[in-house]
């Protein structure tokens, strides 16, 4: 047993893997993050921190006695909670297909809109910064959407004369993405091979991003660290339903500022 | 080409599967190259040469080691039978039918093994 206790839940075999089952079906939709940054790890539960190789100078212990302290970047563990109903997972042990997890899909959304949060714009109670926080290009205005690609291609443009290589990506929000799969230009393309064409690489729907931001792909440049990566864990129960959490320790480094522009739909 | 060894179109595959491939392979090499310096060593009547070829032998062991290390942090099943049998005592078909009776590694693990998703498609 680890720290997750899951030997400790009243749940079958079966019913985890339909309950981890609907879990991995579901989280790679919604992490668009992990679709366009470095991904290192998982180093597991106990990893606590990352060494930033850097110093802070602090008072010395005594007279003549210097002092540099070591600067860490901690792990931060992010968890969202949700019930099942033990009448839905006893149909699940009697051969029932489809039960009803409606506060683990909940779940699922919430952790992977905290994970892209923390990566495009930052956890500041972790001291993370996030892409657009930490960019050290103005942001492009992008107006109506079928101003797209003039805007992309200024974006690709100022990440190549900082030298910054392709190919890139883009993450958008919902709205935003949803209107450039549905447009096509006048010469009939579609908008959204437009944009593929300018960046050389994904267009992302992003949830929990605001506006956009087109990031180089190279690598190196962004990178989650991950400790124990998303997990589903056992907190209680009583005679109607178990309580399960979803769970993961991480923190998040822009190492190169230069390597992402930020999109801004309005001004 | 890089690698011979796919079995399928690489429009098919995502980079993450490509780098899996190329992983194996690697690990593949290294083991192979373990087992033909071993053979040189025994086969050689020079020992000089064979202290060679047997420094070079153990030198394939780190690469395999790290190889497989690479493809452990990224492949939970893998992850978990490692975790089973490495460092292990006792006779290691035991090991396994211990392990029979137990829950399943992913059942106990938790972890939902997504890990990097980047070359994914939407």
């Amino acid at each position: 047993m680890n720290h997750l206790h899951r030997d400790l839940a009243p749940i079958s075999d079966a019913d985890w893997d339909v309950i981890d089952d609907e879990a991995k079906s579901r989280l790679p939709t919604y992490l668009a993050a992990r679709k366009l940054v470095d991904f290192e790890g998982p180093h597991g539960w106990a990893h606590s921190a990352t060494n930033l190789g850097r110093v802070t100078e602090i008072a010395g212990p005594a007279e003549g006695v210097s002092a540099l302290q070591r600067t860490v970047l901690p792990m931060v563990e992010l968890r969202t909670e949700f019930t099942v109903s033990r009448t839905e997972l006893d149909d699940v042990d009697r051969g029932a297909g489809s039960p009803d997890l409606a506060e683990l899909d909940e779940a699922i959304l919430q952790i992977a809109l905290g994970e892209n949060v923390t990566v495009f714009h930052g956890h500041k109670a972790a001291g993370f910064r996030g892409i657009t926080e930490a960019t050290s290009h103005a942001p492009v205005v992008v107006g109506d959407v079928a101003n797209g690609p003039d805007a992309v291609a200024r974006a690709v443009n100022a990440l190549r004369k900082a030298g910054i290589g392709g190919p890139y990506g883009l993450a958008i929000c919902p709205d935003m993405y949803t209107t450039i799969v549905e447009s096509t230009e006048l010469g009939g393309e579609l908008l959204l091979d437009h944009l593929r064409k300018i960046l050389g690489g994904p267009l992302v729907w992003a949830p929990g991003i605001q506006d956009g931001v087109v990031i180089s792909l190279r690598g190196g440049d962004f990178k989650i660290e991950s400790g124990q990566d998303l997990s589903i864990g056992y907190l209680d129960h009583d005679a109607d339903v178990v309580r399960l959490y979803l769970e993961e320790s991480l923190n998040f480094r822009v190492l190169e500022p230069d390597a992402a522009v930020a999109l801004r739909l309005g001004d | 080409m890089a690698s011979e060894g796919f079995h399928e179109p690489l429009d098919l595959l995502d980079e993450a599967t490509l780098d899996y491939h190329r992983a194996m392979s690697s690990l593949c090499e290294e083991l192979e190259a373990i087992d033909w310096y071993h053979q040189r060593v025994q086969a050689t009547a020079d020992g000089s040469l064979a202290a060679v070829l047997a420094y070079n032998r153990d030198d394939e062991k780190e690469h395999a080691a790290m190889a497989l290390e690479w493809l452990r942090r990224r492949d939970e099943a893998l992850d978990a039978q490692l975790r089973k049998y490495l460092f292990s005592t006792g006779p290691v078909t035991e090991v396994g039918s211990e392990a029979a009776g137990d829950t399943s590694a992913s059942t106990t693990s938790g972890s939902l093994g997504i890990g990097s998703l980047k070359g994914v498609a939407q």
